[in-house]
């Protein structure tokens, strides 16, 4: 499954998808009637109301909403970080009970330890599966590689850009190979610019490891430009008002003509289910 | 503010020069102190062996390092406080832990250990004695006792306050049970430990001077006794002076660096 590196860039490319051919891609993820109400002091909120998902092996799914739609609520559970008030979800047929590294959260913050080198947090998931350390270094090194972060492996996490951070993010959670990837708003606190790049990073990585992913941003073009399907949210209560599939050809580029048509009728959605909202708390009269 | 101004729109040179200048007045104050010390005792005011100044004190550090008595106290305190300070430390961990993570440990023994915490830890030095007799175990419990509930509320605020990003990254790479605790949230915690080990090291190293004062064997807190029996202020003075050098090189040298490196790397101070 893994090969010895020591080669150039684009070797090292062919190398991860030939190794992916033999490994099991992503699985098929279903979320049956999944709800979260939360109970505080001044009562209970319905964080989210029940939702139905069915999303196939190898789907990019994303998850568009504003704030408090339940839409990083219903990353959380599918992690096994936080539980159901109903419902539940099956990841490959097996009911999800806790986390799992056959799926891996990202977060809007990297979350590195910064008590640990790029090379060590890669290696962090690899550790606990008990992979013995040479093994551990050689598949870090390759992710490394991968993120195009080669020669920062000993960096800590204060000597890296944000930029950076979520790449070794991302490193770090490929290293465990989980079949698949949630991704909670990875690249929202990045600017433009980085942002994009990440984007068709992201994207071959995904062509060439076909790896489920549930992608959750509050950026229609973002959604618009990396998902095979769209799920937009409205919030309070969190549910699901509509879905989109994206049939663009890959790779997307965020100027084309089809991609920002795409987009806009997804913002006029949006727009609507928030609308009303908006109306109430701002002016009531406008019409 | 004539002259900061104008340091300011200055060359690098006067920048560093600028830079040397709270050591310039640091050294200036210390040189005018002693300058101070020494008229005083000049003056007569007190006799000699009541008010020495700071040149015979000099002299008394200086001989009483050469003749290796001096040295030999600051090890015999040195390895006691080394010793109380290793048990402090290894249950003072294991205590935190149990109170951070257990509630029934924390409404517990965790209440008990802030009530301890209000006592000077001096005050068990009768009870020592009482039970152990004036003994090297009895002085060691005193240590013990300074720096061990520091240690143990530094470690339990620590891990309360672990960032739960830093939790949920780990549980969703696969960690969970000891091999959480142990890398991800105790590193998570490292900078309010040290907190909890370094004022630990202070009360430790205080207990120890004022402990050693009631013991009869070769020791820095003896050696100020000693000089008080024998109405030798220069002596007392030379090795409170000891003392000093010690708890600063000790501060300084381990703790302000070790801090420095972990808040840096922590990302709690910009570099």
């Amino acid at each position: 499954m893994f090969f010895q590196t020591q080669a150039s860039n684009t070797s090292t490319i062919e190398r991860f998808s030939a190794s992916d051919r033999s490994t099991p891609a992503g699985i098929p993820l279903k979320i049956e009637g999944v709800s979260k109400v939360f109970v505080a002091r001044t009562g209970t909120v319905e964080a989210l109301q029940p939702v139905d998902v069915d999303v196939t092996a190898g789907e990019f799914v994303c998850l568009l909403g504003p704030s408090g739609c339940g839409k990083s609520t219903l990353l959380s559970i599918v992690a096994g970080l936080e539980s159901a008030t109903s419902g539940s979800v099956w990841a490959a047929g097996q009911k999800v009970d806790g986390p799992g590294t056959d799926r891996v959260l990202l977060f809007q913050e990297a979350a590195l330890f910064p008590w640990l080198d790029v090379q060590q947090n890669v290696e962090f998931g690899l550790r606990q599966a008990g992979k013995p350390a040479k093994e551990r270094a050689a598949i870090a090194r390759h992710f490394i590689e991968l993120v195009h972060l080669k020669g920062f492996e000993r960096s800590y996490v204060h000597q890296l850009s944000g930029g950076m951070r979520q790449r070794v993010a991302i490193a770090r959670a490929l290293a465990i190979d989980p079949a698949i990837l949630l991704m909670d708003e990875p690249f929202s606190a990045l600017d433009a610019l980085t942002r994009d790049r990440l984007h068709i990073e992201l994207e071959s990585i995904w062509l060439a490891t076909r790896k489920t992913i549930m992608f959750v941003t509050h950026n229609v073009r973002e959604a618009v430009a990396l998902g095979d399907r769209v799920l937009v949210f409205a919030p309070r209560p969190g549910r699901i008002v509509q879905e989109f599939r994206i049939e663009l050809p890959r790779p997307r580029s965020l100027e084309d003509h089809a991609l920002v048509d795409q987009a806009a009728k997804i913002t006029a959605v949006l727009r609507d289910t928030m609308g009303v909202q908006e109306k109430e708390a701002a002016n009531g009269k406008s019409s | 503010m004539a002259k900061a101004a104008n340091a300011e729109s200055a060359l690098p040179l006067r920048v560093s020069r600028v830079a040397l200048m709270p050591w310039v007045r640091r050294i200036v104050f210390y040189a005018l102190l002693l300058a101070l010390w020494q008229l005083v005792a000049k003056a007569g005011i007190w006799p000699d062996y009541l008010f020495p100044g700071p040149l015979a004190v000099a002299h008394t550090l200086v001989v009483g390092l050469q003749s290796g008595q001096f040295l030999q106290a600051a090890l015999v305190s040195l390895q006691r406080l080394a010793l109380g300070y290793a048990i402090s430390l290894v249950v003072g961990l294991v205590l935190g832990l149990l109170i951070a993570r257990y509630r029934i440990f924390e409404e517990t023994v965790g209440s008990l250990i802030l009530g301890l915490q209000a006592l000077p830890s001096v005050c068990w030095l009768p009870l020592a004695i009482l039970w152990l007799g004036l003994s090297e175990q009895a002085i060691i419990f005193v240590v013990v006792m300074g720096a061990l509930f520091s240690i143990t509320l530094g470690v339990d605020a620590g891990i309360k306050n672990t960032p739960p990003i830093y939790l949920k990254a780990g549980r969703t790479l696969g960690a969970s049970g000891l091999a959480l605790s142990t890398q991800v949230v105790l590193p998570a915690a490292l900078p309010a430990i040290l907190n909890g080990l370094k004022q630990g090291w202070t009360f430790a190293w205080r207990s120890l001077m004022a402990g050693e004062l009631l013991f009869f064997t070769l020791s820095l807190g003896n050696l100020l006794q000693n000089g008080r029996d024998l109405n030798d202020a220069s002596q007392v003075m030379a090795v409170m002076v000891l003392i000093i050098i010690i708890g600063v090189a000790i501060d300084g040298l381990i703790f302000a660096s070790i801090e420095r490196r972990v808040r840096e790397r922590w990302g709690l101070v910009r570099v």
